[in-house]
Parts: structure tokens; sequence; C-alpha cells
């Protein structure tokens, strides 16, 4: 079983050379941590940032630069800034290649919800529904079951939704899985030490999974 | 050249009335019109309809026309670091729409480019989508949404000459450029004022023609909400 570095470390796997990335809060944003060498990536920040830094050392934080979490960040040579309609203008062209964002609930038909839980404070979708309804390519960084111990790999999501058939893949503390064009989440990784029994508990949408499943592999 | 400098905060937003729609530029606390804040809450007008990314913080930002029971109704589309918000939110003294970051900002930026509505994407299948209307472009589905309508702008910017021209510093852009192209009356606080001519005509972000008062603010706290350090020895 992965913890949240790890998921950010199984994630940071899929980044390919030259992508833009946009990075949601939480686990994703854990995903900086772990480029690999000799992969380059630019990192969106969807308040008008390209190119995202790390956090700054003290003395040198600056008030007028922040990400979408409203953290003290850097830039780097090679960065842009840019107003906040044209920041969604790129997320919409899909000029942005990937992006990673945390999620409640994930469907088997790639449907999300992350932003409102019914009857409890609902704090808003910032750019969450812009990401997803634009975005070429998605990962949900997640845990595999929320506290109740209930999955969160559903048939249907009964959250509000974030973005309707949209996801494509999904890493957890349990697993890599896929989900399918027609429908369902087809399992190609399993943590460390987990079988396949146990990730099939732990899911209630449509799972195929191979009983040859292999393990993730962390160089 | 036309001059559109005004005397300070309280004199920029000397005819704003109650029921009033105002944009405020910024993200989070970066980048917000402080000094028209604090003018606001000082000049006490109320049941004002706020289109702003976010909704301060308790003690600072829109926040403080919250305390005051100013506001009517806020267009956000994250709200999330302010008790009183949602206290006055539950209690049903407060009205919120919660729309999507990216509509936000190219609602603003079809009011200033002259367009009437965008179609987006974002909210499809969702309850944003909700009552709006649904076309089909090359087989994606995309809402229609509307300009916005804001009888002021308010926009924080770094430099301004007396021209109106405005230059923004870092992601304290954010919203306020498109912000700025939006208002009925634009309001620019800046943090420092020159005459015109004096800033190089290519750098110019905001081009004086959108921007109707301009003031050189003072004593800017730039309070930072999360404030993030790295350790000096890797």
């Amino acid at each position: 079983m992965l913890d949240k570095n790890g998921i950010a470390k199984r994630i940071a796997k899929e980044l390919k050379d030259g992508f833009y990335v946009n990075l949601g809060i939480g686990i994703p944003t854990l995903v900086a941590n772990y480029i690999p060498e000799g992969i380059n990536v630019v990192l969106q920040s969807e308040n008008g940032l390209l190119g995202m830094g790390p956090f700054p050392i003290e003395g040198q934080e600056d008030p007028d630069l922040i990400n979408a979490g409203k953290q003290t960040i850097t830039t780097l040579p090679g960065s842009s800034i840019f107003d906040s309609a044209l920041s969604f203008g790129m997320i919409r062209s899909q000029k942005i290649d990937l992006t990673i964002l945390g999620a409640m609930e994930v469907s088997e038909h790639g449907d999300i919800a992350n932003w409102k839980i019914p009857g409890k404070m609902v704090k808003g979708m910032g750019g969450a529904m812009d990401l997803v309804a634009s975005a070429k390519n998605i990962i949900v960084a997640m845990q595999h079951v929320n506290k109740a111990g209930e999955s969160k790999l559903l048939p249907k999501c009964s959250l509000p939704l974030t973005g309707v058939n949209c996801i494509k893949k999904v890493v957890t503390e349990l697993a890599v899985l896929d989900i399918l064009p027609e429908g369902g989440f087809q399992l190609l990784e399993r943590a460390p030490g987990v079988s396949v029994d146990y990730i099939k508990q732990a899911t209630a949408g449509r799972l195929i999974a191979p009983e040859d499943t292999p393990e993730m592999k962390f160089d | 050249m036309i001059n559109k400098v005004v005397a300070g905060a309280d004199e920029a937003i000397h005819d704003l009335k109650d029921g009033q729609t105002l944009m405020l530029g910024g993200f989070g606390l970066c980048g917000i019109p402080e000094n028209c804040i604090n003018a606001l809450v000082r000049k006490g007008i109320k049941d004002l309809t706020c289109i702003s990314n976010n909704a301060g913080v308790d003690d600072f930002g829109i926040g403080l026309l919250l305390q005051s029971r100013q506001v009517k109704k806020m267009i956000s589309s994250y709200v999330g670091e302010n008790a009183e918000f949602e206290r006055q939110l539950l209690s049903g003294e407060l009205e919120v729409e919660l729309i999507p970051q990216g509509t936000l900002a190219t609602r603003c930026l079809a009011a200033g480019y002259g367009m009437p509505a965008i179609f987006t994407p974002a909210g499809v299948g969702t309850e944003v989508a909700e009552g709006k209307e649904v076309r089909n472009f090359n087989g994606k589905e995309y809402l229609m949404e509307y300009a916005f309508e804001a009888d002021f702008a308010i926009v924080k910017a770094w430099k301004g000459d007396t021209a109106g021209n405005l230059i923004y510093k870092s992601t304290a852009r954010n919203f306020n450029p498109v912000m700025a192209t939006a208002g009925k009356i634009t309001i620019a606080e800046v943090e420092e004022l020159v005459e015109a001519g004096e800033l190089d005509p290519d750098q110019i972000h905001t081009p004086g023609v959108y921007v109707h008062r301009i003031f050189q603010g003072v004593d800017y706290e730039k309070r930072i909400e999360q404030r993030t350090l790295r350790s000096k020895n890797p």
C-alpha cells in the first residue's frame, strides 16, 4: 500500500519530456517533488503562471507571487505570467498536456465529483470544472476508499459532478487503473504487497482485474 | 492627454451606490484593491453584488465588507477561507453564486471585448449547467454564459500613468486586467502613479481607454495567505 508520497511518485512516472502540466491541490502538488531525472516539464498555476518554481527561502517570499493554492512560490528561467482569462484559454484550447487532480468520487464512466458535499459548507469548484471539461489527459490522485471504508471508485458518482466522462486514469494507494472508453476500471498495476482480491473488494464500480496484474515498479 | 487622476480611494468611489454590482480584482489576497475596499467600508454602502474570484479572509480583503454586512451577493469560484462568509451563507444573510474560475474570467473578458456571451465546456453535465443553453460544436457540448454587467470594476495594478495605462506585477495580475476592461466605470489603484509618457507603451497591460479613474494607493499591507518556504540547505 502506498502513502501519499508513493501515489505522487507513481504518478510522476506518467510525466513525459516537454509536458505542460497543471497540478491540483493536495497529493497532486507532491508530484512536483518526484519529476524523473532527464524529464523537463513546465508546471502551470491557473492563477496565471507557467514555470512554477519551488517555494522561496525565508526572506525571499513575495506576496505578489503565489500559486493557485495561495502559497508563496518562485519563478524559474523561462517562466511567464499572464491574466486569468488567458490562463484558462490555454487550458480550454488544450495547450496543457496533463492535468493531475484529486477527487472524492470517480465513476466507471470517467465522471468525477470533487467540489461539493450537499449539506456541508460548499467552498466552490475553483478551476476544477474548467480543467476537467477541457484537458485531453487527466489523472486522478486519490485514496481508493473514504474514511468510512467505502469505495470511491463507483458505478455512478453519488455527489454533485465536477465533470462528465473525462477521467482516463486513476492512481490510488492500492492501484493504477485506466477507465475504459466503454466504461469500467481496467486494473493495470497493484501497489506493492496489495493483492488483486483486495483491490476487487475496495472497488465498487465494474473492475477488470487480471489475476496476473503486475506490481508497480519504482526505480 | 485626458487626465484620469483622482485624489484617492474615497473620491474614486464617491458615486458608488447601494445595490450596485462591482468587480473586485485579485486572487486570494494577491493583487486586491486594498485602498478601495477600505473606502467602501468607510462609505458604508450596502446590498452590493461583488464579482470576485474569492471572498477574502475574515479580517482582510472582501472579508472586511462581509464583516460590515455590506454584501448582498457574492459571485465567486472559491470562497473557502472565511468563517464569517460561511456564517452569513448558512444563516441566509448572504447569497452566493459559485461559478467555474475560467468561466468567471472569460465572462469578464467578454464584457471588455464587447461580446454578449461565450461558450465554454466547463460545467456541462453538472448543476452549473442547470437552466443554461447548451450548444453542440464539432461533437462537443458547450454552455452559453453571458458577459458580466458591472457598474464598477475596481482593480489594483503595480504602476499606472495619468492617462490610465496600467502595468501589473507578477501573479498579482490575475483577474485585474480582464476586470479592468469590464466595468461601466473602472477604478484603478496603483502602487506607483507616474506622468503620461513615463511608461513604455510596449509594456502596458491595460490601455488607459478602459480606465476612468486612477490614484496612487497608500499603506499596502499585501498580506500573505499561505507563507510557504523551503529550507536554505537542500
